[in-house]
């Protein structure tokens, strides 16, 4: 379980983060909804340690994040960029396997290869990519080999930041066919930031809407219809009226 | 009046804390060679990129001061009838001086911006955060391996610089001056001592240093976008060559000083 408390988070003048206290259960698929600047992505680096909190504790199966080993809870981990944040340097194999060539988890590499063309194929990639450059790939594709990246390792936790920005309808519903795919093959827990609702709907067992630095609502996505929550309401239905403002 | 003062004391105190995180990162730097992991083919590359590539560049700077020194020493030494001196002052011009000075700067120039750009790309992109994810220290799988191959390579190509400048001012002496080639080698080996290339190569060595410390610590801290990126790679190469700079004078204090 991941069990955050009481988060604040200020970048200069600008506090981003008010107070924000959430759980997700072990195994189960949290998508985190609203609006840019809100400080969804900040939330993420927090949990992974990337960004420390100025207040509040997070927790990752009782283990406190600022205070545990950072390798071993590392290893726990995968994460989709926004971007893929591929590296340019290496061909997409040796991006795939970056974890199983070196660290704690470093295996032999033709069995890294090999476990990096298995997940080219579980993202729907044929194994010819395997040596090429992200540079050669469309943005569908590199967006599929960072997925293909963060499951390498078969992590405990994913986190996927805006995995379908960018992305055209249907690339987008491939992607988030994959993630719900994986992330109920594996058993993992799954932490997804987006501002696209079909996502939301495809992804999630349960929502939270964050907005001015605090959780507004969270539930089911099951309920996320009749909320009655005027936050949320105004944003699945991307009204420009309503209790956010649309100049921000 | 005091909103001048508050002005120039926020600007002092910018320009220390400044100071004080790039010897704060130097000193990280240096702290990752002796705690493992260490990643051999990032320094492989480094080195490859840094001392090979830069070769061509620092050889052509150094074959053409050497020869235009040539030039300046016989006129200057004309005047007062010494124009024998030209083999022995291109020498040690060359040695303790030219070829570090210039080898250090053109480094920089090709270098300090390259590793600046290059992590600056990174960090804007992400990819800094994702080597993190992948439980990589950036500063063991980016840094130091550049900061090590910088501090070995740069003497390797200050030594090179030396010789094809020393070289550029035989051509020139010799083809040029009407001077005899067999007097003028003579003339050069004589005067030089083992310090004056040692000194050298030290300088070359501490340059090295700066250079990726500086590509590397502004690549790091660059700013969003295009414009960030940009920012950090000036950043970079104006701060290593001031460094160069200073650095070259108190190390030549401490040298030669009397």
């Amino acid at each position: 379980m991941i069990q955050l408390t009481d988060i604040h988070k200020t970048f200069g003048s600008n506090h981003v983060l008010r107070g924000v206290n959430l759980e997700i259960a072990k195994g189960s698929s949290m998508v985190i909804i609203g609006g840019s600047g809100t400080g969804k992505s900040v939330l993420l680096k927090c949990i992974l340690g990337l960004v420390h909190p100025d207040q509040g504790t997070i927790m990752v199966d009782g283990q406190n994040v600022e205070t545990a080993s950072r390798d071993p809870f590392l290893a726990r981990f995968g994460m989709l960029f926004q971007g893929a944040a591929l590296f340019d340097s290496l061909p997409v194999w040796q991006n795939v396997a970056f974890r199983l060539l070196r660290g704690s988890l470093k295996r032999p590499k033709t069995e890294a290869r090999e476990i990096a063309i298995e997940k080219l194929r579980r993202v729907g990639l044929k194994p010819d990519v395997a040596d090429k450059f992200p540079a050669e790939l469309s943005g569908g594709m590199q967006k599929r080999v960072g997925l293909a990246r963060a499951i390498a390792a078969d992590p405990e936790i994913i986190f996927f930041d805006e995995p379908t920005t960018g992305l055209d309808p249907i690339m987008s519903g491939v992607i988030n066919d994959l993630i719900r795919e994986i992330v109920t093959e594996m058993g993992a827990t799954a932490m997804t930031i987006t501002h696209d609702m079909t996502s939301v709907r495809a992804i999630a067992d349960n929502i939270a809407m964050i907005h001015e630095g605090v959780v507004q609502w969270t539930g089911p996505v099951a309920q996320m219809d009749a909320s009655g929550n005027p936050y949320l309401d105004q944003f699945i239905h991307g009204r420009a009226e309503g209790p956010i403002a649309a100049v921000r | 009046m005091i909103r001048l003062l508050a002005s120039l004391g926020r600007a002092v105190m910018g320009a220390l804390a400044s100071i004080g995180a790039v010897v704060l990162y130097a000193a990280q730097t240096v702290s990752h060679l002796f705690r493992p992991p260490f990643y051999p083919r990032e320094f492989l590359n480094a080195l490859i990129q840094i001392g090979w590539l830069s070769l061509p560049v620092v050889g052509l700077t150094a074959f053409f001061t050497g020869g235009a020194l040539a030039l300046q020493i016989f006129a200057g030494g004309s005047r007062y009838g010494a124009e024998e001196v030209v083999p022995s002052i291109v020498a040690i011009g060359m040695v303790r001086e030219l070829g570090p000075v210039l080898g250090g700067l053109m480094v920089a120039a090709r270098v300090a911006s390259s590793i600046a750009a290059e992590i600056g790309t990174m960090k804007v992109t992400e990819q800094i955060d994702a080597l993190t994810t992948l439980s990589t220290n950036p500063m063991k799988y980016l840094t130091l391996p550049r900061v090590l191959a910088a501090t070995l390579a740069v003497p390797v190509l200050v030594a090179v610089g030396d010789s094809i400048g020393i070289f550029g001012g035989y051509v020139v002496g010799v083809n040029r001056l009407d001077f005899n080639a067999a007097t003028y080698i003579k003339n050069t080996v004589d005067f030089l001592e083992g310090w004056d290339i040692i000194s050298g190569l030290v300088k070359g060595a501490a340059f090295g240093f700066i250079v990726a410390t500086m590509g590397c610590y502004h690549g790091m801290n660059s700013g969003r976008g295009a414009q960030g990126v940009g920012r950090a790679t000036k950043s970079a190469v104006v701060s290593a060559s001031v460094l160069i700079f200073a650095a070259n004078y108190i190390l030549t204090e401490l040298f030669f000083a009397a």
